[in-house]
């Protein structure tokens, strides 16, 4: 398999782009830089939104953002089938977009978290997850004060009867319920499109893939990144 | 012309809102314990040009709902603003 291209939107005030395309290469893949103010996309198998706080949060954490000149570009890689993921701040931004159901709001405990929490997989069909055994828990930390996830009743439906969870949050042996750190509904931590190419997720598989710093349950999800990059999604 | 409109932007009621119930705690704590409930939203000012008012309303209607709010947790409100 070539390396796939794996390319990281920068906009201002990101501040995980660089952890992002570190751990695309120390994966195996090839990061390339991108600026938010760009038209067009080079050649690109996947694309990456970081965290951070991009224009500041203002407004609302990620709105600025998703109107940035670089979204149409990403709205049509999208479109395309392409697979395009978005940790904490990216996830915000394509909720913003609404490349994704929902919206993340201020935490429930009016606390910033920060600590290692665990995940379950929930399908096996997203562009973080191909490959993957619904009911896998990872471990990766979470880190945000904006990540408590809401939609609408008529969104929560449609990610109901669609399986539209990728992640939740849960305690090392896979039960729900009491971890989630934010008090998002249904411990949801993040989901994908319809089609499973556009994922988001709160916490930071790109901060847990260094076995020097920490835990490595970014790993699987970076291979499953780099699996749909090259080959798809996956029945 | 121009003119002047006050955005104001709501969470939504059924929402918790953290930061209401905060402000709530913090008045308390300052003697104010007859506060029962609290929520905290936005005011956007902003001045337009436009042929006609109802052509800016429409216009400034239309930013409230694509950029000022989000429709998925917020409502908004758009009155007559004071020119400065």
């Amino acid at each position: 398999m070539t390396e796939p291209r794996i390319g990281v939107i920068t906009f201002p005030g990101s501040l995980d782009d660089r952890d992002a395309l570190r751990a695309v290469e120390l994966m195996g893949g090839t990061g390339v830089p991108l600026w938010h103010a760009d038209r067009r996309l080079p050649e690109v198998d996947g694309l990456i939104l970081p965290g951070g706080f991009s224009y500041g949060d203002y407004l609302r954490a990620g709105a600025i953002a998703a109107r940035a000149p670089i979204m149409d570009a990403v709205r049509g890689f999208a479109d395309g089938g392409g697979p395009v993921v978005g940790f904490c701040n990216g996830f915000q931004i394509l909720c913003e977009a609404g490349l994704l159901p929902g919206a993340l709001v201020r935490n429930g405990s009016m606390r910033f978290v920060c600590r290692p929490v665990h995940l379950r997989v929930e399908t096996g069909r997203s562009a973080l997850t191909a490959g993957l055994t619904p009911g896998e828990v990872v471990e990766v930390p979470v880190k945000h004060g904006e990540g408590r996830f809401v939609a609408t009743d008529e969104q929560l439906r449609a990610i109901d009867d669609e399986g539209l969870v990728a992640f939740r949050y849960c305690d090392a042996n896979g039960v729900t319920g009491e971890a989630t750190p934010n008090g998002s509904t249904g411990d949801i931590a993040g989901v994908r499109s319809p089609a499973g190419n556009v994922v988001g997720l709160m916490p930071h598989p790109e901060h847990a893939v260094d076995p020097d710093v920490g835990p490595t349950g970014g790993q699987p999800l970076f291979g499953a990144l780099f699996a749909a990059s090259m080959s798809g999604i996956g029945a | 012309m121009r003119f002047a409109f006050e955005v104001s932007v709501s969470l939504k009621p059924g929402l918790a809102d953290p930061q209401g119930q905060a402000v709530r705690g913090a008045l308390a704590a300052l003697g104010w314990s007859g506060v029962s409930r609290v929520r905290v939203g936005k005011h956007v000012w902003l001045e337009v040009e436009g042929d006609t008012v109802e052509a800016a309303t429409a216009q400034v209607e239309e930013m409230a709902r694509r950029l000022l709010s989000n429709p998925v947790i917020e409502d908004f409100r758009v009155t007559p603003g004071e020119v400065s």
